[in-house]
This record gives structure tokens, C-alpha cells and sequence, in this order.
């Protein structure tokens, strides 16, 4: 079997029609699901595309689920460039979270926009400090990051549950959940915004994170490619022994990348705490975390992947939530299986059809050079 | 007369736009050793694999014994009287020569009368062949030359005419090549023929009844060995002449720079591999390390540029202490003292091949001006620094933006290379800088080196190439088994008396 070339191939075949592509037949085979299923797979589309575009508040909340693949997306691009496989998002957001709460309770006295920076800076450095016990035991012992950061995803979730009954519970309420924060502290919601304007909308969970989100995604790519920090990560990451040539330390690189990492996983709890629950409620990670490793694996570990991934599932999650709505045929799980659909085809069988592409691309090419 | 065994005609085989093979004719006679000879690149390889059943040509036909067959497979191959013995060994480790000879017929022969009567023509092949195996004992225990044999004693229990060797002499000690020798001759006198796929001319003038030249895809040449010679072979590998013998002046040296003491050394298994090791370079003077792959050399230079521990022992640099047991200077604090490091492995140690080129040209000096201010990269002025020594150092495609693995391998060590000697290095510790290199850029290396010397840098190669050790250096120690065997001045030194020491035998 001939190979291929790699710098013969176009940037955009491989950044753009092979993706297409899979994504295509990714949908494709969900739509043979849907049509086991008993539903017309056609009209199911149409559904997702107007729960998602169709009206206003369904944008918003299609903008709100691609704030959180965002911020979990990075995280696992971040570690990734080093070679780790954080897959400990979901526990690192989850005390992110705790952060967030911690610091906005206790410095209320503070002026709001002051508080919201320091809370910003509590997810971030709760996040990437669940994330840096992982990472001391990968750098020193060898424990590998995949092992301990699902487990540390369970302390998470038990640690969080323990302090949501027995220690930071709203008393006056059954359920387990913190008290509320004050008021003014709330994120600016893209219903606000639209009151400003004069325009009345319902009630969506989109807010002001989803511009943190934005820059969340610069500087991930100021930091992996425009500085020397980026350098030695991606270093480490693709020959850990020229690294240790060059000088740099692997040691000291997989600790900050896992930190970097699980400080970005942190900032998804300032999207749900200050911008949505306004208070811890248990389990509000709701796996944004796992789904955050297939985001960035098909965004190919690049921000400007990354935003298109997180969108499309975004558009999954809230498109799929309508389709479920309306078609009693197809339940919340049929959609986790589309979206396993996707993961597997833009993840696992990526190369499934890229030799083909590229091939087919290059050969033409060369046929219009010749000519 | 002679008659053709196997003949080759307008083959072509390309990989992508790669155009390995183009219009290869080709004629071994029966019962002649025919050399292929080319630089590394040129298709020789390829075009055994083809006649090997690995690869399928595109086009073209090939004719055994004037019969035109199809070898789809290796399979075809060897019922068609073909064998071939690898330059990596497919050899199972942890099974007996026997084990690994019947493998793939084990089915017919594991149990019963079979199997010994397979042992005994083993016997019969080792006796008239002179290979002096013993046919249980374990592959792990046996030394490179001899799983060399075992290949070959594979390829005839299973009815080899034609031997193709790839390459066969790059991992063996002089010693070793001579038995090689030895071994093909008796072969050949046995009506076998040989076919000897190498880059280095003084095999073919040895061995070789037969001679093709090929260069870039293209079979350049066809000669009787004794109607030929070196330098004329040489000028048709690289299609002009090229300097066998490097002009070197005498060194003009001046004080110890680098200094060793007593160094002993641990691998990463706790073995030791480096023991009581002494060096003293001079400035001005290129120290050239010979020995056989896997004596100590690789842990040596890990040692010396401080990506390995110090057991016990001291390097002096400059008169300064720098690495004991206890304190040691990590690589980049080695860097800013003045010693650069051209590893043995480029692809595993020297550059991060999945980086850009303008990448691999700054790596370990990164974090310096004006490569980078305050941690943020300065772009602009690292690529008009690539584009400045790709030039220098005609590095090609002269493109800072492209993914290093996209290089060849001596334009990948021109990266490394250009990048450390780009910082005037006070002690330069080179490891097989010219490994799987082409000619034309061995003799660029080799000149930059021997400036590099002539500037006043204290230089130590470490090289598994005796010709490139006894063409660059100006004295020579020998390691063996860790320990230094042998220093020499290189005035009158012969590759025999090296390659004795090399071999621990003296």
C-alpha cells in the first residue's frame, strides 16, 4: 500500500475534509439508529437543528453547553500537548467549583467585580490543585495519570457529597446543596443583556463565562505555541528523552501542565456556580468533563478545533434534548449513543478514511502540477 | 558458461511521489557474489524487498533461472529458492536456534522422526558451511555475529540458491566481518550466489565478483569488481568525485579543557557500564572513541553531558569541577558552561521529530536571547536565525517550517549539528555523527567537524565507523566492555590493530 506524503497534503484536507468527512458518517450512522428506532432520522435532524438555532433561548442554551466542553476541552488539550491523559476533568471541575463557592462567601464584602476575579482565581487554583496530587505522583513515582485521576474523580465526587450533607449544607433546605450567594454576585446573564436592549426573553443559563471561555481558548494557544512554557511541554510530551537532552525537565513539565490543565477543568465551575446554580448542588459536573476529552480529541487538541467541537456538542446536548421532547420513540440515551457514534468515528476511526483522502487529494494535485 | 539465475527487468516502484525504483535491469549469474552498492536512499533496499516478496513492483518482471515468476509474498520467494538476511534480525529472542529455524513449519516437524531428521540436516548444513552453531542454544546468549549465522543457516535449511544479505557488516566487529567472509566464500564455493547489499566500497573490493552501482532510484552501473576501483565506484554512488581522505592538517593543540577521571558509570538496569574511565582532550584536538556498539560508549557521552548520574569519578571542564557523584551540572547549565552535546541517536535524543525545523534549530538554547524574552517565543527572530544556519550549514529543503521527520537523516543531523557548533562550544562531545548518512553530507560533517577542531574546540567522537575514527581524529582510545583498552596516536595505526582491541582480544 503506497503512503502518503504528509507535507504534500493540503493543511485543509487534513484539518477539515477529513473531519467533514467522519462527521458525516457519523451522523449517517446515528441516523440508521434513529431509523431502528422507528423515527424518521430526517426529521430528527431538522428537530435538533431548530432546538438548537430555531429560537432564541435554544441558541442560548447551545452557547451555554459549548461554554463547558470549552473549558473542559482545553483542559485535556493542555495535558494532552504533554502527553498526559487527564481524564480527571470532571473531578478538578468539581472542586474548581468548591473555589469558586469558598472564595465568593467568604470575600462578599469585597466590590463584585473584585470578587469575581478572586473566585476566577479559586477555580482555578482549586482545580489545579486536585489535579496537581496526580500529577506529583506521575512526575516522581510513575503513577500513571490515567489511573489516578479517574480515581480522583470518585474522591471528588464522595469529598463533595461529605461536605454538601455534613459541612456546608444549606440547613434550612432538605436537599444537598449549599446556600445561595448574594445576589449581586451572579454573573450577568444573557438574559440581562437582552434587557439592556429593550428585548424580553425567557429565562437561559447563558452567561457572561462564555466570554471567559473565549479567553480561556487564547490563551491556550498563547501559552502552547507562543511561549517557552508551550515549548517544553510539547517537548516532554513528544520525545521525553530529547527534552531531558535539551535540559528540560520532564519533572517539572508535567506538574505545571496537569496544573494548567486542571485549572482550565476548574473554570467550568465558574460558569455553573456563578453564572447558573449560584450555589454548589451536588453533581454538577453532569460529565461535561469525559465529554471534554472527545472534544478536544476531535478538535485535534487546537483551540481553534476545539471551539467547533465543543459547539457541535452543544448543539448535540440541547438539539438532542428536543429530539427526546418530541420523538417518545427516542430517549436521553439514544443520544449519549450518537454522541459515542461521533467520539468513535472523529476519535478512534479517524484514520479510517484519511489515507484514502489524502491520497486521493495529493494525486490530484500532482496531476495539476504536471499539467 | 555463466548463466543468469535472477533477472531483473524495467522495474519501477514508487511510495507516494517517493520514486524508489526507476527501470531497474538487473543480472546475477549463477554461483558469483554480486555486490549492490549505493548511498543510503538509493533503492538498494527496496529492490531486494521486491525480489524478497515484501514489496510488489509497479511494474516490470522478474525471471528466475529464465522462468518469469510472480512473488507475491516472502513465501513465493523462498520456495523459489530465495533467502534473505536482514540488517534487523527477525529472530525470536527467548527461543533456541532450532525453535527459530523450524519456525513457520513447526506444525510437521515439533514432534517426532521429522524433527530429528531436520536436526540432522542442520548439522550436515553447519558442518559444510563451516557455521559452528550449536543448534540449542538461546538467541539472547549468542553474539551478533553469530545470530548473523543463524539467519543464514535459516534461509538455507529452507533451501536458499540465492542469499541476499541487507547490509550485513554494520553491526559486526572486523573480526566478525572477516568470519562473514569467510562463511559467503565457503557458500559460494558451494555453487550458492550471494547477493551483498552495502554502502561501503571496501566490502565490495573484498568479496564481490560482480558490482551494480545504484544512485537515487536508478541502477547507474554494472562491472566486474576487478575491472573497477574504489574511487571509481565512489564517483558513480554519488554521481561526482568525492574526497575518500579528508585534508587535515596537523592539530595545533593547547590546553586540557575536558578532563575524566576514574568515571564509572550505571545503565539504567544498575549494570555498570562505564568503569574507571580516564580522558583528557585538549583543546584543538579531536579524541576519537572506537569500540563495538554496547561497550559503554552510550552511557560514556550520557555521563559526560549530564543526562546520566555519576556513579563515581569527576569531569573537569575548563579546570572547573563540574560533575562528581554528588554535584552535577544538568545539561543546560553544561550548555551555558561551553560543552555541546551531537547525540548518537538523533531521532530518539537529538530532535523532537513531530517539531518544525526552526523548532529542533533552537532546542536546549530556547530560553535564551533572542529567542525568547521573558518566556514568550520571538517568533520573528528565531526564524530568521533558522533561515541564517539552514543556509550555513545547506540544510535541505531550506524550509525553517517544515515537520523535521519530513528531513532526511543527514539533513536532520545537519539540524542538530548546525545548532550546537552555531554556539562556538569550548568541548564538543559527538556521537556516530554520521550514521545512516549519505556520502555527500558524511564529507560536509566531517569538514565542519575538523574546523570545529581548528577553531581551538576540544572534541571527543564517539563512533562505531573505524574509517571515520582513523580519518578524523587525532588520537584514539579504544573502549571495550566499559574500560578504556587502548590509546594511540593516529599516525600509523591500521584498522587491525583497533579492531583487535575492539574485540577485547589483546
Amino acid at each position: 500500500m503506497a503512503t502518503v506524503d504528509k507535507s504534500r497534503v493540503p493543511w485543509w484536507v487534513s484539518n477539515l475534509i477529513v473531519p467533514l468527512v467522519n462527521l458525516t458518517l457519523a451522523l449517517f450512522v446515528s441516523g440508521l439508529f434513529i431509523f431502528i428506532a422507528g423515527e424518521n432520522p430526517f426529521e430528527a435532524v431538522s428537530l435538533i437543528i431548530y432546538g438548537s438555532f430555531g429560537y432564541i433561548e435554544g441558541f442560548a442554551y447551545t452557547l451555554y453547553y459549548t461554554t463547558n466542553f470549552i473549558f473542559t476541552g482545553l483542559a485535556f488539550a493542555v495535558a494532552f500537548h504533554c502527553r498526559l491523559f487527564n481524564i480527571g476533568g470532571e473531578g478538578q471541575a468539581y472542586i474548581g467549583g468548591l473555589g469558586v463557592f469558598l472564595v465568593a462567601i467568604n470575600f462578599s464584602f469585597l466590590p463584585v467585580p473584585i470578587v469575581w476575579l478572586l473566585a476566577v482565581g479559586g477555580a482555578v487554583v482549586f482545580g489545579a490543585a486536585w489535579a496537581f496530587i496526580p500529577a506529583y505522583l506521575q512526575a516522581t513515582r510513575g503513577s500513571h495519570v490515567v489511573i489516578t485521576t479517574i480515581m480522583f474523580n470518585f474522591i471528588a465526587a464522595s469529598l463533595m457529597v461529605f461536605l454538601l450533607v455534613d459541612v456546608i449544607r444549606d440547613t434550612t433546605q432538605m436537599g444537598p446543596h449549599t446556600v445561595a450567594l448574594p445576589e449581586e454576585q451572579w454573573f450577568p446573564s444573557f438574559e440581562d443583556f437582552a434587557a439592556l436592549f429593550g428585548i424580553k426573553i425567557r429565562y437561559s443559563p447563558l452567561n457572561i463565562s462564555f466570554l471567559l471561555a473565549i479567553a480561556a481558548s487564547f490563551f491556550v494557544w498563547f501559552l502552547v505555541w507562543k511561549t517557552r512554557w508551550g515549548y517544553e511541554m510539547r517537548a516532554v510530551g513528544h520525545n521525553t528523552q530529547a527534552a531531558i537532552y535539551a535540559g528540560i525537565s520532564p519533572y517539572k513539565n508535567i506538574i505545571i501542565a496537569m496544573c494548567i490543565s486542571g485549572g482550565l477543568a476548574g473554570l467550568l465551575g465558574v460558569n455553573e456556580i456563578l453564572g447558573v446554580h449560584h450555589k454548589i448542588v451536588a453533581g454538577f459536573p453532569a460529565g461535561y468533563g469525559f465529554t471534554g476529552i472527545a472534544v478536544a480529541l476531535m478538535g485535534r487538541n487546537h483551540p481553534i478545533g476545539i471551539f467547533p467541537a465543543a459547539f457541535l456538542f452543544g448543539i448535540l446536548y440541547q438539539g438532542g434534548s428536543e429530539v427526546t421532547f418530541d420523538m417518545p420513540n427516542i430517549t436521553r440515551y439514544m443520544f449519549v449513543a450518537v454522541q459515542g457514534v461521533i467520539i468513535l468515528f472523529s476519535g478512534a476511526l479517524e484514520n479510517l478514511f484519511r489515507p484514502q483522502i489524502e491520497n486521493f487529494f495529493v494525486n490530484r494535485l500532482n496531476l495539476k502540477a504536471k499539467a | 558458461m555463466v548463466s543468469p539465475i535472477l533477472e531483473l527487468k524495467n522495474i519501477n516502484k514508487s511510495f507516494g511521489h517517493v520514486h524508489a525504483n526507476k527501470d531497474i535491469n538487473l543480472t546475477i549469474n549463477k554461483g558469483t557474489i554480486h555486490g549492490i552498492i549505493g548511498e543510503n536512499g538509493a533503492g538498494k533496499s527496496t529492490l531486494m524487498s521486491i525480489v524478497f516478496g515484501l514489496y510488489q513492483a509497479n511494474s516490470g518482471t522478474i525471471k528466475i533461472n529464465g522462468k518469469e515468476i510472480n512473488l507475491r509474498s516472502p513465501k513465493d520467494s523462498i520456495i523459489n529458492g530465495i533467502g534473505m538476511v536482514h540488517q534487523h534480525f527477525m529472530l525470536v529472542e527467548n527461543f533456541t536456534v532450532l525453535e527459530n529455524i523450524i519456525l513457520g513449519f513447526e506444525g510437521e516437524l515439533v514432534f517426532g522422526k521429522n524433527l530429528e531428521k531436520a536436526k540432522k540436516d542442520l548439522k550436515n548444513l553447519c558442518d559444510t558451511y563451516k557455521l559452528n552453531i550449536d543448534l540449542n542454544s538461546t538467541i539472547s546468549d549468542l553474539s551478533v555475529g553469530f545470530r548473523q549465522r543463524v539467519e543464514i543457516l535459516k534461509s538455507l535449511y529452507r533451501g536458499a540458491e540465492i542469499l541476499i544479505l541487507d547490509e550485513p557488516t554494520g553491526v559486526l566487529t572486523p573480526q566478525e566481518v572477516d568470519e562473514l567472509f569467510k562463511i559467503l566464500r565457503s557458500l559460494n564455493e558451494e555453487g550458492k550466489t550471494i547477493v551483498l547489499i552495502t554502502h561501503k566500497l571496501i566490502e565490495i573490493m573484498d568479496l564481490t565478483s560482480e558490482v551494480s552501482v545504484m544512485r537515487q532510484g536508478e541502477m547507474v552501473g554494472h562491472t566486474k569488481t576487478e575491472d573497477t576501483n574504489k574511487e571509481q565506484l565512489a564517483e558513480m554512488m554519488v554521481g561526482r568525485s568525492v574526497l575518500l581522505r579528508l585534508d587535515k592538517t596537523e592539530a595545533n593543540t593547547g590546553d586540557v579543557v575536558f578532563r575524566v577521571e576514574d568515571l564509572t558509570v550505571k545503565d539504567d538496569l544498575d549494570v555498570t557500564r562505564v568503569k574507571n574511565v580516564n580522558l583528557e582532550i585538549r583543546a584543538g584536538e579531536i579524541l576519537g572513541l572506537a569500540g563495538v556498539t554496547g561497550n559503554g560508549q552510550t552511557e560514556l557521552l550520557e555521563a559526560l553531558s549530564g543526562i546520566r548520574k555519576v556513579e563515581s569519578g569527576q569531569i573537569y571542564l575548563d579546570g572547573k569541577k563540574v560533575s562528581d557523584s554528588q554535584n552535577f551540572l544538568d545539561p543546560r547549565e553544561l550548555k551555558d558552561q561551553g560543552l555541546a552535546h551531537v547525540p548518537e541517536d538523533r531521532q530518539r535524543m537529538g530532535l523532537v521529530t513531530d517539531f518544525k525545523a526552526y523548532e529542533n534549530l533552537i532546542f536546549g538554547y530556547h530560553d535564551q536571547q533572542p529567542f525568547s524574552r521573558s518566556s514568550i517565543l520571538n517568533h520573528k527572530d528565531i526564524i530568521s536565525h533558522s533561515k541564517k544556519i539552514m543556509e550555513e550549514y545547506d540544510v535541505r529543503p531550506q524550509s525553517p517550517n517544515l515537520i523535521t521527520s519530513n528531513f532526511s537523516g543527514g539533513n536532520q543531523q545537519k539540524i542538530i549539528l548546525s545548532r550546537e557548533l552555531n554556539e562556538k562550544p569550548k568541548v564538543l562531545l559527538v556521537g556516530q555523527p554520521t550514521r545512516g548518512v549519505d556520502i555527500g553530507a558524511i564529507e560536509f560533517i566531517h569538514q565542519r567537524l575538523i574546523d570545529m577542531r581548528d577553531k581551538g574546540a576540544a572534541i571527543l567522537l564517539v563512533s562505531v565507523e573505524l574509517d571515520e575514527v582513523l580519518s578524523l581524529s587525532d588520537r584514539i582510545v579504544v573502549m571495550f566492555d566499559g574500560k578504556i583498552v587502548g590509546e594511540k596516536e593516529n599516525t600509523n595505526v591500521t584498522d587491525r590493530e583497533l579492531g583487535l582491541l575492539m574485540a577485547g582480544v589483546v
